[in-house]
C-alpha cells in the first residue's frame, strides 16, 4: 500500500484529465496501452484488498524508461489485480508475451523427467547451470501491497515449510535482520545475498518498503538450491551448480518446488496460479513459468559474429552479462537464457536453453577452427 | 473553479477559519470532522502488534515517541483524505537514522495529519524544537521588516545573505500524499499569483517539464535548479511521485526572488542576493510573501495556518515560521577555533557547507544560519541571526589582531 493515492474515492473528486498522467516522454508497455478511456473506466475500482489503478501505474509513471529498453510500467498488488484491472493488464500481457491472447491457457510441467538430454553440456564453455523461477503464496498481497503485518506472515509460514525439508533439501534460514558479520561475509561469497533494491523500478512500485523487516534467504547445505523470501515476490526459488549439467539442475527445482508447494498447500496457502496466466507473480513479465534458466558459457567468437543477435532471436533465448539483468559481460563469458515466460510450459522453455546452447557450443568450436557456421544456423523456433 | 472542487474546499477554508478564531475550538470541531468525515476504516488483517514496524535500530524522532500503544490508537484512524498513520511514519520505518544525527522521521500528508494524529506529532514536534509544547504554547508570527535592526553585514567577510521559507495552500493534499491533480492545481494556483507580482518583483515561471535546454541551464548556472529528490528520506515518503509533473522554479526578473513549486512542499520562498545586506534581504522576502498571501486570497485561496504549529509544512521540523536565514561568511580563524561550536550553539545557529545540508565548508567559508523554527518569529530569529553574524564577524576580527574572545551566554530560547 504505498503512498497518497491509497484513499481511491477521494481522487474521484477530480476529473480524468486533471489526475492522467503525463506519459508523453515515456517508453514502456504501460504507457503504450493506458489511455483516458482506460483510466476513466478502471480509476473508480479497487481489488479487494483496496490495490487501486494508480497504484499499478506508479512505477510506470515514475519510470520513462528508455528508447532502447521496454519495461513493463506496471505491478500487481495482489492475484485480484490481473482480474479487476485486466482492461490494462491483458494488452500489456499480450504485448510483453508475444501476443499471448486473454483466451489463451498456459501449460505447467515441472514433470523434470520430459526434459531430453541436458546433462552433457560442455563443461569446457559452459561454466554454470542455473534455473529460477517466482512463487506467490495465496491469501496474501504481494510485495508492493503487504504490510509489515502479511509480509511477517509470509516469512513465518515461508520458513516453517523449508526448514521441513530433508534429504538433499536439508537446509537453513537466515533472516536479513539478524544474520552476525559472519554469516552475511558468507552469503556474499556464495553470491547468495540479495541487496535491498536500489532499482527505481521497484522502489518507485513500494518494494523495498520496511527493509530489511520480514526479508531472508535460505539454502541448502549443498549450497545448490537457495530460495529468497519477501524480495520482489513472495519467493524466488534457485536451483543452482558449477559445469554443464542442467539436467541435474532442473530435477533438483522440480523436485524442491513440488516438495515446498506440498506443504504450502497443507497449509491452507497454496501457489497462485490459474490456467490462463499460469503463475501469479509481481510483476507482469514473470506470469506463466515465471522460469529463468540459463548458463554462463564461454561464447568468445560466436558473440562477435554478426548473426549472434539472429541466432539468439532464432533460439528464442537472451543474453546478460554475468551480473544479471542490466550487466555487461565480461571474458566473453554470457548469460543465456530462455526468453519467453508465458505461453509454454517449464519443460519446453528449459529445453530451448539445453538445445540452443549445445547448438552454440558448436558453433564456438567451428568458429575456433575458422570454419563457417552458416550452415547451422538454425530456424526460427 | 469546477463545482464540485469548490464545495470541499468551501468545507475546508472554514476549517481554516475557525482554527485562526481558536484554538481549542478548531481543535474541537477538526477532531469531530475526522470522527465524522474520515475515509472508511481500514481492512486490518492483522492486530496492531503484529504491524507495528521494528524500531530497535533507529535512531530518530518518530521512534522515540511511537510506542506499541500510541501505534495502536492511531493506526487505524486516517485523515479525510485517507491519509493514513502507516504512510506517515514510512520514511520513519524505511531510514533507521545516524547515531549522530537524528531526523524527524515521519511526514504530514495534509493539513489534518497534524490532528488526527497529534498524539504521535505533538511529542515528536516538542522534541525536535526543543520542548516546545503544542498542547499549550502559542506560535508568534511576525512579517515585520521594518522592525529589524542593524541588518547590513560588513561585506569583507559575508559574501551572500539569504531567507528561505515555505508555504502550503490550505484544501490540498501535501507532498507525500497528493494526487496528480492535487498538485497541478497547487501549480496553478501559484503560477497565476505570481503572475500579479509587479516592480522588483515581476518574474517568469519554468516548469520542470515544459522549459528548454537552454532555460534549463541557465537554472543550474543560476544555482536555482532543483533536482529530483534523490535523498531516502523524501524519496521514501512518497515526495518524488510522478516527477516531473506539476514542478517547476519561479524567479523574479532581477534573480533576488525564486519559488520552488512542489518540490518537498507546496512552495518554498527565497529571497537572497550577492553581498551583506540582509535586512534589504528580509524586507524584500516579508514584501513578497505577504503579496503573494493577497493576491491567493484574492482568488479564494490562503496558506496553511494556526496557532499552535504557525505555517503548516510537510516536514514537523519546518513547522512555525519555516524559516531558514542564512550567510555564506569567511571565518577562517574562528572556525579552527576549539570555541566555535559552543558559540555558535549559544548564538543559537548552526553551520552548514556551503552547497548547504550535510556538505562541507570549502576555503573557511561557512553557511551560518538560525537553529530554531518554532516558538520564535520571523522578525526574532531574522535578528538573532543578524546579532549572531555579526557577533561571529567581531570574533574573526579580533582573532587577526591577535586578541581574545568571548564565548557568549545563551541566548533565551521561546521569548
Amino acid at each position: 500500500m504505498p503512498f497518497g493515492n491509497t484513499h481511491n474515492n477521494f481522487k474521484l473528486n477530480y476529473k480524468v484529465e486533471e489526475e492522467f498522467p503525463d506519459l508523453s516522454k515515456h517508453n514502456n508497455h504501460m504507457a503504450k496501452v493506458l489511455n483516458k478511456d482506460i483510466y476513466a473506466k478502471l480509476r473508480d475500482k479497487q481489488t479487494p484488498s483496496g490495490y487501486t489503478l494508480d497504484d499499478v501505474i506508479q512505477t510506470g509513471v515514475d519510470n520513462p524508461g528508455h528508447p532502447f529498453i521496454m519495461t513493463v510500467g506496471c505491478v500487481a498488488g495482489d492475484e485480484e489485480s490481473y482480474e479487476v484491472f485486466k482492461e490494462l493488464l491483458d494488452p500489456i500481457i499480450s504485448d510483453r508475451h508475444g501476443g499471448y491472447k486473454p483466451t489463451d491457457k498456459h501449460k505447467t510441467d515441472l514433470n523434470f523427467e520430459n526434459l531430453k538430454g541436458g546433462d552433457d553440456l560442455d563443461p569446457n564453455y559452459v561454466l554454470s547451470s542455473r534455473v529460477r523461477t517466482g512463487r506467490s503464496i495465496k491469501g496474501y498481497t504481494l510485495p508492493p501491497h503487504n504490510s509489515r503485518g502479511e509480509r511477517r506472515a509470509i516469512e513465518k509460514l515461508a520458513v516453517e515449510a523449508l526448514t521441513s525439508l530433508d534429504g538433499e533439501f536439508k537446509g537453513k534460514y537466515y533472516p536479513l535482520k539478524s544474520m552476525t558479520d559472519a554469516e552475511q561475509e558468507q552469503l556474499i561469497s556464495d553470491h547468495f545475498l540479495f541487496d535491498k533494491p536500489v532499482s527505481p523500478l521497484l522502489t518507485c512500485a513500494g518494494m523495498a518498503r520496511d527493509w530489511p523487516d520480514a526479508r531472508g534467504i535460505w539454502h541448502n547445505d549443498d549450497k545448490t538450491f537457495l530460495v529468497w523470501v519477501n524480495e520482489e515476490d513472495h519467493l524466488r526459488v534457485i536451483s543452482m551448480q558449477k559445469g554443464g549439467n542442467m539436467r541435474e539442475v532442473f530435477r533438483r527445482f522440480c523436485v524442491g518446488l513440488q516438495k515446498i508447494e506440498e506443504i504450502f498447500k497443507k497449509h491452507n496457502h497454496g501457489f497462485m496460479w490459474n490456467e490462463h496466466l499460469g503463475y501469479i507473480l509481481t510483476c507482469p513479465s514473470n506470469l506463466g513459468t515465471g522460469l529463468r534458466g540459463g548458463v554462463h558459457v564461454k561464447l568468445p567468437k560466436l558473440s562477435t559474429h554478426p548473426k549472434f543477435e539472429e541466432i539468439l532471436t532464432r533460439l528464442r533465448l537472451q543474453k546478460r552479462g554475468t551480473g544479471g539483468v542490466d550487466t555487461a559481460s565480461v571474458g566473453g563469458v554470457f548469460d543465456i537464457s530462455n526468453a519467453d515466460r508465458l505461453g509454454s510450459s517449464e519443460v519446453d522453455q528449459v529445453q530451448l536453453v539445453v538445445d540452443g546452447v549445445k547448438l552454440m557450443v558448436e558453433m564456438e568450436k567451428k568458429l575456433e577452427k575458422g570454419e563457417a557456421i552458416d550452415g547451422m544456423i538454425p530456424a526460427q523456433k | 473553479m469546477a463545482s464540485s472542487f469548490t464545495r470541499i474546499l468551501s468545507s475546508k477554508r472554514n476549517v481554516g477559519i475557525l482554527s485562526l478564531v481558536g484554538g481549542s475550538v478548531a481543535a474541537g470541531f477538526l477532531l469531530h470532522r475526522e470522527h465524522v468525515t474520515a475515509g472508511e476504516p481500514l481492512r486490518r488483517r492483522y492486530p496492531a502488534s503484529a504491524e507495528y514496524p521494528d524500531l530497535r535500530k533507529h535512531n530518530n524522532c518518530m521512534a522515540s515517541s511511537l510506542t506499541p500503544a500510541i501505534y495502536a490508537k492511531l493506526c487505524d484512524k486516517a485523515t479525510p483524505n485517507g491519509y493514513t498513520l502507516d504512510q506517515a511514519i514510512q520514511t520513519g520505518v524505511d531510514n533507521p537514522g545516524h547515531p549522530f544525527i537524528k531526523t524527524v522521521g515521519l511526514v504530514a500528508g495534509d493539513e489534518e495529519s497534524y490532528e488526527v494524529f497529534a498524539e504521535l506529532l505533538d511529542p515528536v514536534i516538542k522534541e525536535r524544537h526543543n520542548g516546545y509544547d503544542p498542547r499549550t504554547m502559542k506560535h508568534p508570527t511576525d512579517l515585520n521588516a521594518s522592525k529589524i535592526q542593524s541588518g547590513v553585514f560588513d561585506e569583507r567577510y559575508v559574501l551572500s545573505s539569504r531567507v528561505r521559507t515555505g508555504r502550503s495552500i490550505r484544501g490540498l493534499s501535501l507532498p507525500p500524499a497528493c494526487t496528480r491533480a492535487e498538485r497541478r492545481e497547487v501549480e496553478r494556483v501559484v503560477v497565476d499569483a505570481l503572475s500579479g507580482l509587479k516592480e522588483d518583483l515581476t518574474g517568469k515561471y519554468y516548469s520542470l517539464t515544459l522549459m528548454t535546454e537552454q532555460e534549463q541551464q541557465q537554472l543550474i548556472d543560476d544555482h536555482f535548479l532543483f533536482d529530483k529528490p534523490v535523498s531516502p528520506l523524501l524519496t521514501c515518503a512518497g515526495m518524488a511521485r510522478d516527477w516531473p509533473d506539476g514542478r517547476g522554479i519561479w524567479h523574479n526578473n532581477e534573480k533576488t526572488f525564486l519559488i520552488w513549486i512542489n518540490e518537498e512542499d507546496h512552495t518554498r520562498v527565497i529571497s537572497m542576493e550577492k553581498g551583506g545586506n540582509m535586512k534589504r534581504v528580509f524586507e524584500r522576502f516579508c514584501r513578497g510573501l505577504k503579496e503573494v498571501e493577497r493576491l491567493i486570497q484574492e482568488r479564494g485561496w490562503e496558506f496553511m495556518w494556526n496557532e499552535r504549529l504557525g505555517y503548516i509544512l510537510t516536514c514537523p521540523s519546518n513547522l512555525g515560521t519555516g524559516l531558514r536565514a542564512g550567510v555564506h561568511v569567511k571565518l577562517p580563524r574562528l572556525s579552527k577555533d576549539p570555541r566555535f561550536s559552543k558559540i555558535l550553539d549559544n548564538l543559537r545557529l548552526q553551520k552548514r557547507g556551503t552547497g548547504g545540508v550535510d556538505t562541507a565548508a570549502v576555503g573557511g567559508v561557512f553557511d551560518i544560519s538560525n537553529l530554531d523554527r518554532l516558538g520564535q518569529s520571523e522578525v526574532q530569529l531574522v535578528q538573532t541571526v543578524i546579532d549572531g553574524v555579526n557577533y561571529l564577524i567581531e570574533c574573526e576580527k579580533r582573532l587577526e589582531k591577535g586578541q581574545d574572545i568571548k564565548v557568549p551566554a545563551p541566548i533565551k530560547q521561546f521569548k
